[in-house]
């Protein structure tokens, strides 16, 4: 079944080309890691997904246009944090978003129970009672994770999700994603930065602008792909190399 | 002093304080996190051209403010979410804009001044039976609108996620914008141009000082608005003091006792 259907995808903002007749399928229970130069689209790409832009050209979700889609479907992790840290929360409340789509006044505790479960998924437990605006830029990547998990998305649509993580918690953050993408069958796109990530995924789009490569790692990862994308290959390819995985 | 309450005029005064600090103990919150504090000075001037276009055509100055301040409110979202400018910079030029127009209004509009002054400070003792029908109303909306506050509170905390979750933010904006402005023309009476921001802005920021959550800081905002009406008017009685001016400093005492605990326990 294809979960995620990319026809013709076009994006503009004013004059300006975010994404140019983007066309790929992603079949359910794929786990595909976006990567592309700065500026190349890729949060443009989750956006559009989302039904967060205006575009031309199809976004079909399990055969939905985006918009139309279930927003419980929808598992989402945004790349800049642009909350309100002044904003008095606690991680649990923005869990329980999750769930109701609204924040809460208060929480049942079948909601607290829920949410306590997804923050633990995420090995995130003992933030459940701070204040959102005292978390540091990993353990906010950990709740906004639990926030899309809770909700048991049929798309988790990350965008960079280690950012602010440290390498320990980077493979702890990598782990969980495995395990519920391996539990659930949800299909995953991951925007990332980080060539031994993309190496684990099913499917790899590499994107400027345009779809430069799609399809298993070790394919759309080519170094023509990535000179393509990049205009360079580059320390970053020469690391996986050494590391074995090419 | 508890004399005071046989009065028809003071009871007036009194019910319409509270249903003005509802008003503006409920709205605070969002004033204060969507940081829209200037969005209260520039919609009470936005109020005041409104009077003195009233008193320049000799009518009730109400009806021509309501319209008047719900019209630049709208204008102030629909300029920021149409031009990418900021928000206060669309204030900034509304405001400058009704302040203009104000000032003409009232040049022309000579031998009724006095009437304009009672509007730049307001008298909660010249508050009339049909001024409280009108705050009532507006307490009234305010309270079919309370199913708003979950989503409004969660695009006030982070707008992107309550896009893609399908929020109307948009919309919820300008219904909002419209809440505030009209709650502000009846707050004018009241209070008076030049102290209704305060209205909309201290409860909260006391509150969001002494709270850990929204929920929290929405009722702190509603209980310390009513308790600032109560205690200014009963200090405006006692030192014959103006009445809005006297909830302002109530307000302001209460807002400095917070910041004060705050500071002492090294909490935020």
């Amino acid at each position: 079944m294809t979960a995620l259907e990319v026809r013709r995808l076009s994006v503009r903002f004013g004059e300006f080309r975010a994404l140019e007749e983007v066309q790929f399928s992603v079949p359910e229970g794929a786990f595909v890691a976006i990567v592309g130069p700065n500026g190349a689209g890729k949060s443009t790409l989750l956006k559009a997904v989302l039904g967060l832009v205006p575009y031309q050209g199809e976004v079909l979700v399990y055969g939905l246009p985006a918009g139309k889609a279930d927003p419980f479907w929808f598992g989402y992790v945004p790349q800049i944090k642009t909350f309100d840290r002044s904003f008095p929360a606690l991680a649990l409340e923005l869990v329980v978003t999750g769930l109701r789509r609204r924040w809460p006044f208060r929480l049942s505790p079948k909601e607290k129970e829920a949410a306590l479960a997804a923050l633990a998924q995420v090995g995130a437990s003992e933030l459940a009672y701070r204040p959102l605006g005292r978390l540091s830029g990993g353990q906010l990547q950990r709740v906004y994770l639990a926030r899309a998990l809770i909700r048991r998305p049929r798309i988790l649509l990350l965008d960079e999700p280690a950012t602010g993580v440290d390498r320990v918690g980077e493979e702890d953050l990598y782990r969980y994603l495995e395990a519920y993408q391996k539990a659930s069958g949800a299909t995953v796109l991951m925007i990332t930065h980080d060539w031994e990530a993309a190496h684990h995924a099913t499917h790899v789009l590499v994107l400027n602008r345009r779809v430069v490569g799609f399809g298993p790692p070790e394919r759309a990862l080519s170094e023509e792909c990535l000179r393509q994308a990049f205009g360079h290959v580059g320390h970053a390819h020469g690391l996986f190399v050494e590391g074995g995985r090419a | 002093m508890l004399e005071a309450l046989g009065y028809p005029f003071f009871q007036r005064a009194l019910l319409a304080g509270l249903l003005v600090a509802l008003l503006s103990g409920l709205a605070s919150p969002f004033v204060v996190q969507r940081r829209l504090s200037f969005l209260g000075d520039g919609l009470a001037h936005a109020a005041f051209a409104g009077v003195a276009l009233g008193l320049f055509l000799r009518e009730e100055p109400f009806w021509f403010a309501l319209p008047f301040t719900f019209f630049v409110a709208l204008a102030i979202t629909w300029v920021k979410e149409r031009s990418g400018l900021s928000e206060d910079t669309a204030i900034g030029v509304f405001f400058a804009l009704s302040v203009a127009l104000g000032a003409v209004f009232l040049a022309k509009a000579r031998g009724y001044v006095g009437d304009a002054m009672g509007y730049l400070f307001g008298s909660l003792l010249a508050v009339g039976p049909s001024d409280l029908l009108a705050v009532g109303a507006m307490v009234l909306l305010g309270l079919a609108l309370l199913p708003l506050w979950g989503p409004l509170a969660y695009a006030t905390l982070d707008r992107e996620l309550a896009l893609a979750d399908r929020v109307p933010v948009v919309f919820h904006d300008y219904l909002l914008s419209g809440f505030l402005a009209v709650s502000l023309v009846l707050s004018v009476k009241v209070v008076g141009v030049l102290l209704v921001a305060a209205f909309l802005v201290i409860p909260g920021a006391t509150a969001r000082l002494l709270a850990r959550t929204f929920a929290q800081m929405t009722l702190l905002s509603l209980l310390l608005a009513l308790f600032s009406t109560l205690g200014g008017l009963f200090l405006s009685l006692l030192l014959d003091w103006p009445s809005g001016a006297s909830v302002v400093l109530f307000q302001a005492l209460l807002f400095g006792l917070a910041l004060l605990k705050t500071g002492f326990s090294g909490e935020k």
